[in-house]
């Protein structure tokens, strides 16, 4: 592998584990708050992007009205989806949670299969996305180089919420013991929800930049990279914010780096994951940076 | 006549019932009706077994599909002639000892049962090792990489391309004799001191092994034998539609047994069959929400993929509002109707 090709591949796995880091941050939030993996997640990425392309398209709007709303959107349907199927579950057996959640998230996606059909659909790419530029010599897609920084500002943005601002520390609070944290006088339920508000929104922007690195939308678009994004945040250690970043960038490295190394294994690549998550419960259960489990009552 | 007579005289005049039934249908039913009643049997079988995992022992394992596609492969590529498969592995020959075994379709339902067994056994250490959702999706993401494997290993399994022309060796008699097995030797397990152990696990893990009950040795038990049932229900699968390939055996079948033992109720053997027969018969019913309908006065066109919105909102109502599902935790057997009955008489 020539230094040119090793550095464009570096850069597509950044890119591409910004985009496993924004979504891995949502599960991570939810984990921490509610000790579920919320399996619809993924599908939120779907509902960002048929949004985006419903405003640009059907509505007319400019990008920079149609990606907003779309991210708008989507986070109230972060709401709306714990409201209705995680919420009458609180006290619940955590295997109905789970069962309610592999619902909710077949339900996503079987509505947009109905209401919009199972053609993909291509993903408008907006004229500022679409340019190439020449660094060092390499031809870079701008998303490429976006992607990341729109990532770091949406983290930067999500950190200074968690541990500078009161709902912060109320989501900081609730992820230890509800309990207590009702004691003191919070609407747990309000937290749960501005959780879901953020985690939906940075997948949304996640599931957008997606749409346009990958064109092709479908209904069943958010499956793989919300698997892939969980496995992320179990990586880095699930339950801490930073922790859901760096497993993102390691496994979009990881992914890209290895396929790039020996092109042979490409038909392999969605199993590596798979197989990465076995070795990390394996011997190192808490990730990178988690600590021990805590069983919340 | 005492109470255990006659509930052995029960269950064989419902066993002959059962032939009686079946037998009127291969001869005179259409094939319609009997490629329902084999979905039925394969769905229980399925349902059944899935139930001792997720009901009895409290643990979401997603990845039965797994050991579904393990069986129809096995089996399917032990039937196959040689000749046959020459014909099939056109880009990629396939592999020496495979290229000329043939067995008879028995042996091979046996085999594929065995090599279910063997993965099980083989993924149960990292899979034990984590509880609940990190359970789930390592288990999930074993059917995953069966998935893979099953599209990349081309002299294996063909790749996407699948296997076609397997001989139609299944029939009413293989399934359902098959489905009544996987449900006495499941029942008869739960009413071992092992199946009350693997119900201690469930309710308290840390409880039971104070009792001296070992977790792993008691879930890996049930999880080997689940995992036989499957194959065993994925050769029979597989030599019905005579044709296999990867996208048969998505997370999507997972899903669907997922809806069967909720509805029928998780921990209950008989809510299993009821979930699994009510599956079989409404998935064939509610096709006519998928067909143009014709009210007379105005025409619906039909919505396709309307099925699957009804089956997640189906399993989200029951999660939400009717956790027990139809049994819950009780079984229907003789003892519960002869008890009921001896109340009705005597008030």
């Amino acid at each position: 592998m020539t230094s040119t090709i090793f550095l464009q591949q570096l850069i597509n796995g950044v890119s591409l584990g910004s985009l496993y880091a924004l979504v891995a941050i949502g599960y991570t939030m939810v984990y921490g708050i509610l000790r579920l993996i919320n399996f619809a997640h993924g599908d939120l990425l779907m509902v960002a992007a048929y949004t985006a392309i419903y405003g640009i398209a059907v509505f007319t709007l400019p990008w920079y009205v149609s990606f907003p709303l779309a991210v708008l959107f989507t986070g109230l349907t972060g709401i709306l989806l714990d409201r209705a199927a995680y919420k009458p579950l609180r006290s619940a057996p955590r295997i109905s949670l789970l069962i309610s959640a592999i619902g909710a998230s077949f339900l996503l996606e079987n509505l947009a299969l109905v209401v919009i059909g199972g053609v993909p659909k291509a993903f408008p790419r907006p004229e500022p996305f679409d340019r190439v530029v020449d660094l060092f010599g390499l031809r870079i897609q701008v998303l490429t180089i976006y992607t990341p920084i729109v990532t770091l500002v949406l983290l930067l943005a999500l950190l200074y919420i968690v541990h500078r601002t009161k709902v912060g520390k109320a989501m900081r609070a609730a992820s230890r013991d509800f309990e207590t944290t009702r004691l003191m006088g919070i609407n747990v339920d309000r937290i749960i929800s501005v959780t879901f508000l953020l985690g939906s929104v940075l997948a949304a922007a996640g599931g957008i930049m997606w749409a346009m690195k990958y064109p092709q939308v479908n209904p069943f678009m958010g499956v793989f990279p919300g698997l892939k994004a969980f496995i992320a945040a179990v990586l880095g250690g699930i339950g801490n914010i930073m922790g859901a970043v760096i497993g993102g960038f390691l496994l979009g490295l990881g992914e890209i780096l290895i396929v790039a190394a020996v092109p042979e294994l490409a038909q392999f690549r969605d199993a590596f994951a798979f197989v990465l998550l076995v070795l990390v419960l394996l011997f190192r259960p808490t990730g990178i940076m988690g600590e021990p489990f805590t069983d919340k009552t | 006549m005492d109470r255990d007579r006659l509930k052995i005289f029960l269950n064989g005049v419902t066993l002959v019932a059962v032939f009686l039934v079946l037998f009127a249908f291969s001869r005179y039913g259409t094939d319609y009706q009997v490629r329902i009643l084999n979905n039925m049997a394969i769905f229980i079988t399925l349902a059944v077994s899935y139930n001792l995992v997720n009901g009895y022992c409290g643990i979401l394992h997603l990845g039965p599909n797994a050991f579904v596609a393990i069986g129809a492969y096995t089996s399917a590529l032990l039937t196959m002639t040689p000749a046959e498969k020459q014909m099939n592995f056109i880009i990629q020959p396939i592999v020496w000892p495979l290229n000329v075994i043939e067995v008879p379709f028995v042996l091979s339902l046996l085999a594929a049962g065995l090599t279910a067994t063997l993965f099980a056994f083989l993924i149960s250490f990292p899979v034990f090792r984590v509880r609940g959702d990190y359970l789930a999706i390592v288990t999930l993401g074993f059917g995953e990489v069966v998935r893979v494997l099953c599209n990349a290993l081309q002299n294996v399994t063909n790749g996407p391309l699948g296997l076609k022309g397997l001989s139609p060796c299944t029939n009413l008699w293989w399934t359902w004799g098959v489905a009544v097995l996987s449900m006495v030797v499941i029942s008869r397990l739960i009413h071992s001191s092992y199946g009350r152990a693997l119900k201690a696990i469930r309710e308290d893990e840390t409880a039971a092994r104070a009792m001296g009950v070992d977790p792993f040795q008691h879930l890996l038990l049930a999880f080997l034998i689940s995992a036989f049932f499957s194959g065993v229900a994925g050769g029979l699968l597989a030599h019905l539609i005579t044709t296999i390939s990867p996208t048969l055996f998505t997370f999507l079948l997972t899903f669907n047994l997922l809806i069967m033992i909720v509805v029928g109720g998780l921990g209950s053997t008989t809510g299993a069959v009821i979930g699994a027969m009510l599956f079989a018969w409404g998935g064939e019913a509610l096709r006519i929400v998928e067909k143009p309908m014709d009210l007379g006065f105005v025409i619906i066109p039909g919505i396709p993929g309307m099925r699957m919105v009804i089956f997640s909102l189906l399993l989200m109502l029951v999660i939400l509002f009717a956790r027990r599902g139809i049994m819950g935790r009780s079984e229907l057997n003789w003892e519960v109707i002869l008890t009921r009955l001896d109340r009705l008489r005597r008030p």
